[in-house]
């Protein structure tokens, strides 16, 4: 590295023995255009055998019967798509159910933690003593894994020795609901824990977005008579649009990705209603190695995403509009 | 809802800021009620967490949970926090040292194919990682990986967050510094490594705290990809416990409480970083 800045200074200077020079500039353009290179390499190849490879692999596997135990895996075409719209088939019921379970997952835990984030964010969003430390609170819970999310509602929603249930009993409430065995309990559950553990974090999001918004705006807002509703209305939706838009986004996709609450809080019960569908992936190709079925459900399962996202923003920049 | 009025001004009249207060406080309660009974619970003896109605305070005081977890020949929790805080300082490091270099060369240096590269990884933000699962098992599983530290060290550093998140910094920094050190004879390693790093120290704290809190709480992955009671970390191998506990609570919890603890300091002392990362993630969109 030492000598590009010594033939950098010495081009500047009289020039040194000719083929010397010559041989030493080369070398250094050798290096200067690699250098971008050199700087890329290492994350290149962590990407490429992670993040690239995968993709094509997936797509291969998907072509294919395959399984980790046997030795052949043949080439099926696309009998493993089939299969997954063919009503005759062994995986359509359960492929079905996973689907039903994400899509009613994610219509019903949408909703509630693109609004109670907002209501965190608005309260939040004004000047008192203590406004970073309830920030905290509100955030703290996001910070733990789903595992341990997952252990500790399992216990909260304990219909006998749960705190849940101990509580609703104590203001004369019925303390015997089934939270985590029972439906729509079970439901009710896996959405409640997750707008409780990830709430701070979009609420987050958007207060960074409502601090974007200019303080003259509301000032004017208020010349005009507008009164707190209509200030919400008129500027502050507005103006948190492009965040608006993301959370959506973002929240869509974390939802229809969710495993670990219902692995380890309603354990798929009762019967198989909350398995999702990145359970019942991974269940298929990795329990009961049917790697090729999975890779083609994981296809299915991005594009369905895909279409959901760009739908979403196709919604909101039209309302743009 | 509360009423929706973002003002900024601080003068709200006195009733209205003792009902402000009043909502702020109940809803902390709702958000710290239970990880403060996760705590308590830990503390109690299995008799004393069987007992209804519950009782708020762990009367007697027991360290029965935590002697189970520690001593403990099939659920090696200790074990469990070591490998957990191996992998994910390890991953944290990994992340730092490669998207650093990458985000530089992408930000600050030209060559040919840059756009293409920066298009290509910021295309896989767009493509759910869960659907990659399956051939990513597939990959370890022939880099003999399966069960070992590695797999849960090195996979998740493809991620191409840490890329954009610190090319978005360096491209705010100003163009004169690299001029400046260039003319004083600095080579591309030198303004990255001198001039650069040392500016780009709170973004990288915050890539740092935000990779290492992945790492720390990942579970699907290595549910699937460790299996021995040793090789473990500690969220699948709270799941075990789960398991061979069931209903014992207080050895439950005090796992719980044990793989809380040093993301929940991490909250404390590094909050800003945290914040900040997660704001700045959204302000992209």
């Amino acid at each position: 590295m030492a000598d590009v800045i010594e033939v950098g200074a010495a081009r500047g200077d009289a020039p040194p023995p000719a083929a010397n020079a010559a041989r030493r500039a080369a070398s250094a353009g050798r290096t200067r255009r690699a250098t971008p290179y050199l700087f890329l390499a290492p994350y290149l190849v962590l990407f490429g055998v992670f993040g690239l490879l995968p993709i094509i692999l997936g797509l291969w596997l998907s072509v294919h019967q395959w399984d980790f135990q046997l030795p052949n895996r043949p080439f099926v075409g696309f009998d493993n798509y089939k299969q997954l719209f063919s009503s005759d088939s062994a995986v359509y019921g359960d492929w079905w159910q996973s689907i039903r379970a994400t899509a009613i997952f994610t219509v019903l835990s949408v909703p509630l933690l693109v609004v109670v984030p907002l209501g965190l964010a608005l309260l939040l969003n004004r000047s008192f003593p203590g406004r970073t430390f309830f920030r905290a609170i509100y955030f703290a819970p996001y910070v733990l894994g789903v595992a341990v999310i997952g252990l500790l509602w399992r216990f909260l929603l304990d219909a006998n020795l749960g705190l849940v249930n101990r509580l609703l009993g104590a203001v004369g409430l019925p303390s015997d609901t089934p939270w985590v065995t029972n439906m729509p309990w079970a439901w009710i559950s896996l959405v409640g824990v997750t707008v409780w553990w990830t709430s701070g974090f979009n609420a987050v999001i958007y207060l960074a977005g409502l601090q974007d918004i200019s303080p003259e705006l509301y000032e004017a807002a208020r010349m005009d008579g507008a009164n707190a509703w209509q200030r919400f209305r008129n500027v502050t939706l507005p103006g948190l649009r492009p965040v608006l838009l993301f959370v959506i986004t973002t929240t869509v996709l974390a939802s229809a990705n969710m495993f670990g609450q219902s692995f380890l809080i309603t354990q798929g019960t009762p019967g198989t209603e909350t398995r999702t569908v990145v359970w019942f992936i991974v269940e298929e190709g990795l329990r009961n190695n049917n790697a090729g079925r999975a890779a083609a459900m994981s296809i299915v399962f991005a594009l369905l995403l895909a279409v959901v996202s760009i739908a979403n923003f196709r919604l909101f920049r039209y309302k743009e509009d | 809802m509360t009423t929706p009025t973002p003002t900024t001004d601080g003068s709200t009249p006195g009733l209205r800021r003792v009902g402000l207060y009043a909502t702020l406080v109940a809803l902390a309660l709702i958000f710290l009620v239970p990880l403060v009974w996760m705590v308590i619970t830990s503390l109690k003896t299995y008799t004393a967490a069987q007992q209804i109605p519950p009782s708020w305070l762990p009367n007697p005081l027991a360290g029965y949970g935590y002697e189970q977890i520690l001593n403990n020949s099939a659920n090696p929790v200790l074990r469990w926090f070591l490998n957990s805080m191996l992998a994910a300082t390890l991953h944290s490091a990994l992340v730092l040292v490669t998207a650093s270099l990458a985000a530089y060369s992408l930000a600050r240096l030209r060559f040919r194919g840059r756009g293409v590269t920066f298009a290509l990884i910021v295309g896989t933000l767009f493509i759910p990682p869960t659907s990659l699962i399956i051939p990513n098992f597939l990959i370890v599983d022939q880099l003999n990986w399966i069960d070992t530290l590695a797999v849960v060290v090195v996979p998740g550093a493809a991620s191409a967050f840490g890329v954009f998140f610190l090319r978005q910094f360096f491209l705010s920094l100003p163009n004169e510094l690299e001029e400046a050190a260039t003319l004083d004879g600095a080579n591309q390693w030198q303004i990255f490594y001198k001039v650069v790093l040392p500016l780009s120290r709170p973004a990288l704290a915050t890539l740092a705290v935000l990779s290492f809190l992945t790492n720390w709480n990942d579970f699907l992955w290595p549910i699937f990809v460790l299996f021995s009671p040793d090789q473990l970390t500690l969220p699948p191998g709270l799941g075990l416990l789960q398991g061979s506990y069931v209903t014992d609570y207080p050895v439950i919890m005090a796992g719980a409480v044990l793989a809380s603890l040093p993301v929940l300091i991490l909250f404390v002392l590094a909050q800003r970083h945290i914040i900040q990362g997660v704001s700045r993630s959204g302000l992209k969109g």
